[in-house]
Parts: structure tokens; C-alpha cells; sequence
């Protein structure tokens, strides 16, 4: 099971990077885009939020968006891909087991998740001085945040029949809910409608604990932060696992 | 007789109620070189992807070399090697790394796989292509690809569904040279194909189905012998007239020397020249108008 495992990361982390400059370069000049527009532009008459400057601020954001959007973007395109070309079959008629084939897609969405962050990372090091408070809570908010957004692109991909269905998750859902997840500003601005609304959002929860990992600003506590994410990760891959085993949209029923 | 496969009244009905598999008996005795015909629709592909686990059965019990699919559902996975009729791999993968990687989904180390992989493309003729991508091979390497790539794991029964379908005549017939070796080295093959002479030719045991039912199970030898009609072609020296007529047999004169002749049950070729020679017509050359096979499988699904 190990070798079979082994073989899917490997597999899927020379998937992305055989095709790096539609992986690791577009993020790389967003990212630039956002610290010159939000941050160098318009950061300096915002001020400060949370008590810090603006463009430290959305620093935790931008790294934990595109951790976000690629831990997701890897697993629904491979998957998909693999349904497409028909060569999930290859992994049909073997003897690796649904949970070893679910957690090496995951583990690869986490591994495109990283090292795309870490290049991210390294490109806002141009503009900003990174600060980091501590090491551990950056590190298990970015792998629970990476965990969840790749099990959630993998369900995406079980039910999609055509390209359209894999983008219209990352455009219409994660987008909004990461902009609305304080990516760019504190709830805690918000009127309480809208602060009672956005506590609804898991990005939400992520993005406060990325933010204290980095600055050590938090509007919500750190247990209930990773709490969240957690439930969501025990559901989602007890559902893409049911998936995988009654052979959704891959075995002809 | 010990079985490589058996099936127990097998059945597949799709979500669609269409029913491709109606309680269908398959019996393949280990070793066996075994053609499982029929046409278009007939079921074959759906009794393939059962047996090598690609799609569920409605009904029914599939053993592998006597273990129950279902129960020892790894240990049946890795006696099966699967050839199947799509193109399924990653046209945008190097042929080597494909290969590999479907070693690896068994558990077999990188190390070994290797070896095993540079033995496969050499003799698939592939080894110099084996760092191109997949997708840059003409439809016959990808075909030999998938054959390389459905013995990587040292399958005791292999399974090819149409393996030959848009390979060149050379091609296919160093093809069927490496299935009559690997035959001879005790895997057991099942062979799907369109092309009849190919089952004719090869296997030694057939299966014909029909419409989701198993109509015909038998040896090979046996089933031709069930042609009672041949029908020959005959090119003559000399021009032919309107008042030849063979004993047993139906003629009808194609052109001024050619005859077509629908063998009478009983009468051999050696009767239908002798009988030509003696009203002093004599044959150049001899040819089948159709395949035996053919013809057979023609009747029993018609």
C-alpha cells in the first residue's frame, strides 16, 4: 500500500510540475498584482486594521488563498483528467485500496498547495517584511486548510461531467467565501449581520488562525479555529471515500 | 479440469435497465487460449469489465483459479492482466513512467518495476520511445503499450479486448506471435476480437454470445466442424462452360474462369477437382470465399 501510495504523490507532483507555468507561475504574478494593487496603492490611505499595517495585514490572505485555490485546483483537475482520459481504470483494476487512492490525490493537492504557497511566500518577501509569530499554527492551519480544499475538489471532480463543472466551484464558491472570509479586511468592521453571517464560513476560521500563526491577531480562539475545518475534513473524505467505493461516475452502474 | 475462470449465471443490467448479461455460464480451463465472440453489443465488453473488476455484476459469481471474486477480491486482481478496447492511460505520460506507475498501483517497487518494464517495450518493439509521451504513438504502439502494460505485474490470465483493432498486418502478425509464446508459457488468454481469422487462428476453446446469452461453448475444432458448406473459389486454366457440374455440389460461374463452388457435405476439396479435371477444366488457384468462422458465427447469432 505504501509503494501504491507512494506512486499516486509522485505521480500527481510531477503532474504539476511538468506543467509549471500553468501551476506555479499565475499565482506567483497574482499575488504580485494583489500587494501592488491592495497593498502598495490603496494600503497606504486604509491605514491600518487590526492595529497593524494594511498591507501586513492581507499578507496571511493571500498566502492561505492560493494554498486554497491550488490544493483544490490539483485534485479536481487530475481527477477529473483521470476520469476524462479513462485512465482510472488503471487504479480500478489494481489492488490499491479507495482510501490509499483517496489520500494520494489529497496528499498531492496539499503537496501543489505548498509549494505554491512557499512560492508565494517568497515572491511577498520582495514587498514585505514577513513576520511570523509561530511556526506550528501557520503550519497546521495551511495543512488542515489544504487537507479540506483538496478532499473538497476531489468530491467536485466525482460528479463532474464536464471542464465547466470544475471551474464553477473555484469561481462561484471559493472565491466569494475567501474574499468574505476577511481575506482583505476584519469581520470585526462588519455590521453584526454580516459579522453573524460570515461565522458560517469555514474560510472564515482558517484565515483568523493563518493571521495569528503570522501577525498574532485573532478575532476568533485558536481551538475553535482548527475545530472547524477538522469536522469538515472528517466529513468530507467519509463522503469522497462512499464515493469512491459504490464507484460514483467511475464504475458504469 | 482445473479453471482459470468461471462464472455462475452472471448477470448485468444497467441503470438504463438495459440488460447486457442475462445469467451467463463461462467455463476457461487454465492455459487456455479462449476467443469469446459475438457482435456489437453482445456483451463481451460488459463480461470483461465484470471479471477483471471494472464494473459490478448484477447477479451472479465470478472465481478466478477457483477464489471467489468477491471474497479475495486482491488476490483475483493480480492474476488478471487487462488489454482493454479504449485507450485508457494518460496520453500526456512518458510510456516508461506508465508503465511503472501501473506497477506501482500493485505494489511492486520502482526498482522491479523497471526491469520488468525495459523487458515489456523491448519486446513491444517500444523500448526507443519509451521516454515520449504516450499520445505521440501511432494507434498500434499504443496498443502494444497497453499490452506491455497490462503484463507488468506478471498476470496469470490475460484479458484482450480487441488487441488487434487498427494494427497493421506485420504488427498484428508479430502480435499474434508474442500471445501464441505467452499462451505456451502458461497464461491463460481470452481473447475479444471482430477479426475471426485472429480466433480462428489462435484460440483453442470459444464462447460466442449473443444478445447477453451464451449460445455457443465449445472447442474450436468442434465448432468448424459444424460447417458442413464450404464455399471455394476456383480460378481455371481453361474458359468454363455453362454444363459443369460437380456431384454434391452447387456451382455458379463467376466469370469466363473463374467458379464458385458451395461444397456438398461428404465432398472434399481433392473430389471437386478431380471432378473438374475429369470434364477437362483445370485449377490454377484456390481460395475460401469466406472465413469458416464466419460463416458459423454469422448463423448462430443471425
Amino acid at each position: 500500500m505504501w509503494i501504491a501510495y507512494k506512486t499516486i504523490v509522485t505521480k500527481e507532483i510531477l503532474r504539476f510540475v511538468r506543467i509549471w507555468i500553468q501551476t506555479i507561475i499565475p499565482p506567483i504574478i497574482t499575488t504580485s498584482l494583489y500587494l501592488l494593487i491592495f497593498g502598495g496603492l490603496m494600503g497606504s490611505r486604509i491605514g491600518q486594521m487590526q492595529g497593524v499595517n494594511y498591507l501586513d495585514f492581507i499578507v496571511p490572505g493571500i498566502i492561505l488563498m492560493t494554498v486554497i485555490m491550488q490544493s483544490y485546483a490539483n485534485t479536481v483537475s487530475s481527477f477529473f483528467m483521470t476520469k476524462y482520459n479513462n485512465s482510472f481504470e488503471e487504479l480500478l483494476v489494481s489492488t490499491t485500496p479507495n482510501w490509499v487512492i483517496l489520500l494520494g490525490f489529497v496528499s498531492g493537492g496539499v503537496c501543489r498547495g505548498l509549494t505554491i504557497g512557499l512560492a508565494v511566500t517568497f515572491t511577498i518577501s520582495f514587498f514585505v517584511k514577513i513576520q511570523i509569530n509561530s511556526f506550528i499554527v501557520i503550519a497546521i492551519t495551511f495543512l488542515i486548510t489544504s487537507v479540506m480544499f483538496a478532499l473538497a475538489g476531489f468530491i467536485n471532480a466525482v460528479f463532474a461531467k464536464t471542464f465547466d463543472d470544475i471551474s464553477i466551484v473555484p469561481n462561484f464558491v471559493l472565491l466569494p467565501l475567501t474574499y468574505l472570509g476577511g481575506m482583505f479586511y476584519s469581520i470585526d468592521i462588519l455590521p453584526n449581520f454580516w459579522r453573524n453571517i460570515s461565522i458560517f464560513n469555514p474560510i472564515y476560521y482558517m484565515m483568523d488562525a493563518f493571521r495569528m500563526g503570522f501577525l498574532g491577531i485573532g478575532s476568533v480562539e485558536l481551538w475553535k479555529a482548527f475545530l472547524v475545518p477538522c469536522i469538515m475534513i472528517v466529513m468530507l473524505a467519509l463522503i469522497a471515500n462512499k464515493l469512491l467505493s459504490r464507484g460514483v461516475s467511475i464504475k458504469t452502474e | 479440469m482445473t479453471l482459470a475462470l468461471s462464472t455462475e449465471n452472471l448477470t448485468k443490467t444497467y441503470s438504463n435497465n438495459l440488460k447486457a448479461l442475462k445469467g451467463v455460464n463461462l467455463r476457461v480451463e487454465k492455459g487456455d487460449f479462449f476467443a469469446l465472440l459475438g457482435s456489437n453489443g453482445a456483451g463481451k465488453t460488459t463480461a470483461i469489465g465484470i471479471i477483471s473488476g471494472l464494473l459490478k455484476s448484477t447477479s451472479g459469481e465470478v472465481k478466478i483459479n477457483g477464489l471467489d471474486q468477491n471474497k479475495h477480491i486482491n488476490e483475483v486482481k493480480k492474476m488478471i492482466g487487462l488489454m482493454p478496447q479504449e485507450f485508457n492511460f494518460n496520453p500526456h505520460e512518458p510510456n516508461m513512467e506508465i508503465l511503472i506507475n501501473q506497477a506501482g498501483y500493485f505494489g511492486i517497487s520502482r526498482v522491479e518495476a523497471k526491469i520488468q518494464a525495459e523487458v515489456l517495450l523491448k519486446k513491444m518493439e517500444l523500448w526507443d520511445r519509451r521516454f515520449d509521451v504516450a499520445q505521440s504513438l501511432s494507434g498500434g504502439m499504443k496498443r502494444r503499450l497497453m499490452l506491455a502494460r497490462a503484463l507488468i505485474h506478471k498476470p496469470s490470465i490475460l484479458i484482450l479486448d480487441e488487441p488487434t483493432a487498427g494494427v497493421d498486418v506485420e504488427i498484428r502478425k508479430s502480435m499474434w506471435d508474442y500471445l501464441t509464446q505467452l499462451n505456451n508459457e502458461g497464461i491463460t488468454i481470452i481473447l475479444t476480437t471482430h477479426y475471426l481469422e485472429e480466433a480462428e487462428s489462435l484460440c483453442r476453446n470459444i464462447a460466442i454470445l449473443n444478445d447477453g446469452v451464451l449460445v455457443e461453448q465449445t472447442n474450436m475444432k468442434k465448432l468448424l466442424l459444424k460447417a458442413k458448406r464450404q464455399v471455394i473459389i476456383l480460378d481455371t486454366v481453361e474458359k468454363l462452360t455453362n454444363n459443369i457440374s460437380i456431384a454434391n455440389c452447387d456451382c455458379e460461374i463467376l466469370d469466363d474462369t473463374t467458379l464458385q463452388v458451395a461444397q456438398g457435405e461428404n465432398t472434399s476439396i481433392s473430389d471437386v477437382v478431380l471432378s473438374l479435371s475429369a470434364q477437362n477444366i483445370n485449377v490454377s488457384h484456390l481460395r475460401s470465399s469466406q472465413n469458416r468462422l464466419e460463416a458459423l458465427f454469422l448463423s448462430i447469432t443471425s
